[in-house]
């Protein structure tokens, strides 16, 4: 089969904002879900200035763990969108409304830990950076999360790790510094 | 492969994920050349893991999120914008050449001034009250997209003495799996401007920069109407799934 070489990413640049907002972009669920949360925080760069810049996305499993997707078999049951994204305002802030999502089957038989995907896109960033949120009161869960057990030695894993906020959860992200994120390469 | 792509084994789920040709491509997150990236590059290695089903599941989007004209930039407005029209058109493929259907396509672009209709953009070109320069579409059953617009205008950007960005378009895709997400640009053949650009050559390849640069089209010119433009993009492939049966 042919082998053909994928098309490289480039920059989203400062104006993405025309083209990547969607009324509804920042709302995995609608506002009267049960269960809502906001998931809140800033991105940052590596003198400690705010973004206002970045657009972040998240791509999630539903409360069940199941993604709304057909390489996901039990996928089929939820008409949950999964998806959702927030440009930052002019202080660096994003906040995304969804639910909490379930754990998620991982490789050989183990479980993942609740968690979102996320995206970051900014002027400045010539390809995107993924991370990941985990959740602050699943520490057994977390404990046994396949990526985050494989992470490198003196890797900051709690930098993956959001924490309780008022309606939800505060998830910053540092693209450099003292407290850069960990980053994955997927 | 299945068609589902998804197996439980006696061990558990098993997953193929997909190929990682994109980092022999893509641009280095610090690159000097392009001054923002100073303090917006990560300084610790990114941290590789195989893929799971997040990974290679992904949103799919387009139902319900596209109006009818939202193909056509030059149709969004009670006049026509200013600028040459064309027409642009292309595939998303994977790697293996497969074509990625029902994805969506989302694009924006300066005006023929090299403006954008953003806020923040704000040098001395004329904004044009015709162009807002956003669109979407939805890849049909052979991943083919298709967008009606203007040519951009080429712009500055302060990044150095007489910078001046190619004349370009902004794509972002999502094929059909978190690890397949792309946000890039599409370029205009022949472009002056190419050599002296570091967002461009921050791509190292000389074959992967010629990727990103669409291919003027005969076939969708249209006489006394507007010029064609091609561009097919290619997202990464899938690996070998572990079930395959062996060749015999």
């Amino acid at each position: 089969m042919a082998n053909l070489g994928v098309t490289p990413s480039q920059t989203v640049g400062p104006f993405f904002s025309i083209g990547l907002t969607w009324p509804d972009g920042a709302d995995i669920v609608p506002e009267n879900e049960s269960d809502r949360i906001t998931i809140h925080g800033s991105v940052i760069d590596g003198a400690g200035a705010p973004i206002p810049d970045a657009v972040v996305e998240f791509w999630q499993a539903d409360a069940q763990g199941r993604y709304p997707h057909p390489d996901d078999p039990r996928g089929g049951e939820t008409t949950f969108r999964g998806f959702g994204r927030c440009g930052t305002d002019d202080v660096g802030q994003y906040a995304i409304h969804t639910v909490k999502p379930g754990p998620v089957p991982g490789l050989n038989g183990a479980m993942q830990a609740p968690h979102i995907a996320v995206s970051v896109f900014a002027r400045g960033l010539l390809a995107r950076l993924c991370t990941r949120l985990y959740f602050p009161e699943e520490e057994a869960a977390n404990a046994a999360d396949p990526v985050l057990s494989s992470l490198p030695e003196g890797a900051a894993s709690d930098t993956l790790i959001a924490a309780k906020s008022e309606d939800g959860y505060r998830f910053d992200i540092h693209l450099q510094g003292e407290h850069e994120t960990v980053f994955f390469a997927v | 492969m299945t068609d589902t792509q998804w197996q439980q084994s006696e061990s558990g789920l098993v997953v193929p994920g997909y190929r990682r040709d994109n980092a022999a491509v893509d641009p280095p997150l610090d690159w000097a050349a392009y001054r923002s990236t100073e303090f917006r590059h990560p300084t610790h290695s990114l941290v590789e893991f195989p893929h799971t089903l997040t990974e290679v599941t992904g949103p799919v989007l387009g139902e319900g999120r596209l109006k009818e004209l939202d193909y056509d930039l030059t149709r969004q407005h009670a006049g026509e914008p200013i600028g040459q029209r064309i027409n642009l058109h292309g595939r998303v493929l994977d790697g293996d050449g497969r074509p990625i259907p029902d994805t969506l396509v989302e694009i924006w672009q300066a005006n023929a001034a090299g403006r954008y209709a953003h806020r923040v953009d704000n040098w001395p070109a004329p904004l044009d009250p015709n162009f807002t320069g956003v669109g979407r579409c939805v890849t049909d059953s052979e991943g083919r997209w298709r967008f009606v617009t203007i040519m951009p205008g080429a712009y500055p950007w302060g990044n150095h003495h007489n910078a001046w960005r190619p004349r370009h378009i902004h794509f972002s895709l999502f094929g059909r799996a978190f690890a397949q997400r792309l946000v890039t640009q599409m370029y205009f053949p022949g472009d002056p401007l190419f050599s002296e650009d570091p967002i461009f050559n921050s791509v190292r390849d000389e074959r992967a920069r010629d990727r990103m640069i669409s291919a003027f089209d005969w076939d969708t010119t249209e006489d006394s109407w507007a010029l064609g433009f091609r561009w097919d993009i290619v997202l990464r492939g899938r690996e070998e799934t572990l079930f395959e049966e062996p060749h015999e």
